[in-house]
């Protein structure tokens, strides 16, 4: 008889569970899911939790605004440990779990063997990474969200330039995808200006001692240097020059002066000059918001990547809502050549056009830091506006 | 020649942090007979509880010092009683895949609790900078390097030359004989590790500020020490120190006159050539019963 009651009760659980399990999809269809494939470990930390920190703003945002098209975004976030065949791995888990878009890697190597999954399953996928060749492969669903190497290091070379006192450079790079993308754009690009470069430094990620690279910089006799290095090793190269006595103008691309090098390089920081595609110093509408959100929901000041994050998933939004349905093809379409306004769309912070290769065009900044703080000492136009 | 002074005592500056993490492994190999693989965290780990004791307002100096008693508590008495007293009656190998296990726990343990991301860490000695004719040398390269020479030849005298030191190694070689000779064999191995987590705490005030705190930092730095204390000689301080020098100072005139690329192979050729030529490393003895 107990058997009886407990088979009865046991058949009612299960079909209750199987309702239960049944309905999932139901409340499935009210969120649109997307995953963060990001460095939170390894040589990329630093700019794979900003990446990170920037998206989760920008969900909360959304979210607690009513969603897209009155949908919640569902996002999982997993740790690449800034290796190429884990992130690789990580977006196919991504993709079979069904998301409607990827956000990351950030590192270049990282996105270059993993971009092709989201390629073969027509995901969106909008990477943090600036290295040229990620949208030379001609891969539809890969989108940038901060300038190309290709774009910016003209930038940086028309600087270069402008300044008479600069006539000779030594290049230092950190030997991966990233920088020797930045080298080899640097040394193109300058090569229709006056500046010569009589020094090229390899430097190896991770790398804790600067002395030998500084000596070897010091020997070219350069009239400057330009850095291409991830964050922690630009802190470290940056106390190095100070400590060996490096008085000439150190000039970067984005990291260099970035927050998180400023905190670890201290007053060694003071002086390095960047042209960043994104900054919360920016004089632009919405961005002093984004900063102290960002800083009140993370207790730390953002860098170009923790916008990237952010303005990335609203570049997403504005797509899903132009093209008015969840359809990752038409979604992906409708962001080749599109044209994002700041003012229609503020969480994009800056007016923004994609181009047929998911290249981003915007206006940039060049930036000096200025006791221990980013200090924006001029605007560069988008490469459109010249 | 400026500029190759230069690279030289840079290099020795970072060749004396590698030399302090190697005395872990000569140190507790020497007193106990243990490898330890997870040394690299054994100084990770301080620097987070320094950063930790700042955070609440203490000053770098009481920081340390606390951190002195905790590590010696933590990695001293607790590291001994968890995994090495349990581990050693098994042999080397288990208990060298204890402290490897130990190091991923640690690593993953200090990455939860603070993050991933690098932290700046104050610099006891200042950041001021001499200049020796031209050769620019910091208040910190200075001041780590003193501090190592005088830590690994405060070691060597402690072993060799006091009645607690030899008793440390009269346990390490043979304990059944120690405690015939009425040594309290307990608490000789408990002193080694004390000792130990001491120097992994006094390496950490002087690498971090370099190495940057972070959860990670212990992977490299315990890789160049283990190469370093095999170059010098595993049962030899002196050869900890010698061993870290000759490896900062390869790595640098590798890097500068040769190419960066060959940074980080300098160790590991250096430590294949010791392997092959001289077994016990530079400054090591054939092991011998003293006891």
């Amino acid at each position: 008889m107990q058997a009886h009651i407990f088979k009865k009760y046991a058949l009612a659980a299960a079909l209750g569970a199987a309702a239960v399990g049944f309905a999932v999809p139901s409340v499935a269809a009210d969120t649109v899911k997307i995953a963060e494939i990001m460095e939170l470990t390894g040589p990329g930390t630093t700019s794979g939790t900003n990446f990170k920190d920037g998206v989760n703003l920008a969900v909360k945002e959304i979210n607690a605004a009513g969603g897209i098209l009155g949908r919640q975004i569902e996002t999982t976030v997993v740790d690449t440990q800034s290796n190429p065949g884990i992130a690789k791995g990580l977006v196919q888990k991504a993709v079979d779990n069904d998301v409607f878009a990827v956000f990351g890697p950030v590192f270049t190597g990282s996105i270059m063997v993993s971009m092709a999954v989201t390629e073969d399953a027509k995901v969106p996928n909008f990477v943090g990474g600036e290295g040229a060749a990620i949208t030379q492969q001609g891969n539809k669903y890969v989108f940038r969200t901060s300038l190309t190497q290709t774009d910016a290091m003209p930038k940086v070379a028309r600087y270069l330039d402008g300044r008479k006192d600069v006539n000779t450079l030594a290049v230092l790079f950190v030997n991966n995808d990233f920088g020797k993308g930045g080298r080899d754009a640097i040394l193109k690009a300058l090569k229709s200006t006056h500046v010569k470069v009589v020094e090229d430094i390899s430097t190896a990620s991770g790398q804790v001692d600067f002395s030998s690279a500084v000596v070897k910089l010091k020997q070219s006799h350069a009239d400057a240097l330009f850095s291409y290095t991830n964050e922690e090793e630009s802190a470290r190269l940056l106390r190095e020059l100070k400590k060996q006595g490096w008085d000439k103008p150190i000039i970067g691309e984005t990291t260099i002066a970035g927050q998180k090098v400023i905190e670890l390089a201290g007053p060694a920081a003071n002086g390095a000059i960047a042209h960043v595609g994104l900054t919360v110093g920016a004089p632009v509408p919405g961005m002093e918001k984004f900063g102290k959100d960002f800083h009140a929901a993370n207790g730390y000041a953002p860098d170009h990547n923790g916008i990237k994050g952010y303005t990335g998933v609203y570049m997403l939004k504005a797509a899903i809502e132009k093209v008015g349905k969840f359809d990752r093809q038409a979604v992906a379409a409708a962001l080749h050549g599109m044209h994002i306004s700041a003012k229609e769309h503020p969480g994009v912070l800056m007016d923004v056009t994609i181009d047929g290769k998911g290249d981003l065009d915007r206006e940039s900044f060049l930036v000096q830091v200025v006791d221990g703080k980013q200090k924006v000492i001029g605007v560069l136009p988008p490469l459109s506006h010249k | 020649m400026v500029d190759f002074f230069q690279v030289v005592i840079s290099g020795m500056a970072t060749g004396s942090i590698y030399a302090l993490a190697a005395l872990g492994f000569t140190l507790l190999w020497q007193a106990s007979g243990t490898i330890n693989f997870a040394t690299g965290e054994f100084v990770m780990l301080p620097a987070f509880s320094m950063l930790a004791f700042m955070s609440l307002g203490a000053p770098l100096i009481l920081s340390f010092f606390l951190t002195l008693a905790v590590a010696t508590l933590v990695l001293g008495w607790g590291f001994k009683r968890t995994i090495v007293d349990p581990m050693r009656k098994f042999g080397v190998m288990p208990l060298v895949v204890a402290t490897i296990g130990l190091s991923l726990i640690m690593r993953s343990g200090t990455q939860i609790a603070f993050g991933a991301q690098a932290l700046p860490f104050p610099n006891i000695f200042g950041y001021e900078v001499f200049d020796f004719a031209g050769v620019k040398v910091s208040a910190s390269d200075l001041g780590t390097l003193v501090v190592a020479m005088v830590v690994v030849f405060g070691l060597q005298v402690f072993l060799q030359r006091t009645v607690t030191g030899r008793a440390m190694q009269a346990v390490a070689q043979n304990t059944e004989s120690a405690e015939v000779l009425g040594i309290n064999v307990s608490r000789m191995t408990f002193y080694t590790f004390a000792i130990n987590a001491i120097l992994a705490s006094l390496a950490a005030l002087l690498v971090t500020p370099l190495y940057l705190a972070k959860f990670d930092m212990g992977i490299s730095l315990g890789l160049k020490a283990f190469l370093a204390a095999i170059i010098g000689g595993f049962n030899n301080s002196r050869g900890a120190l010698l061993g870290g020098i000759i490896i900062g100072v390869s790595e640098n005139l590798a890097g500068t006159y040769v190419s960066s690329s060959y940074r980080d192979g300098v160790a590991l050729a250096l430590f294949l050539l010791v392997i092959l030529f001289k077994p016990n490393g530079l400054l090591g003895l054939p092991t011998e019963r003293k006891v």
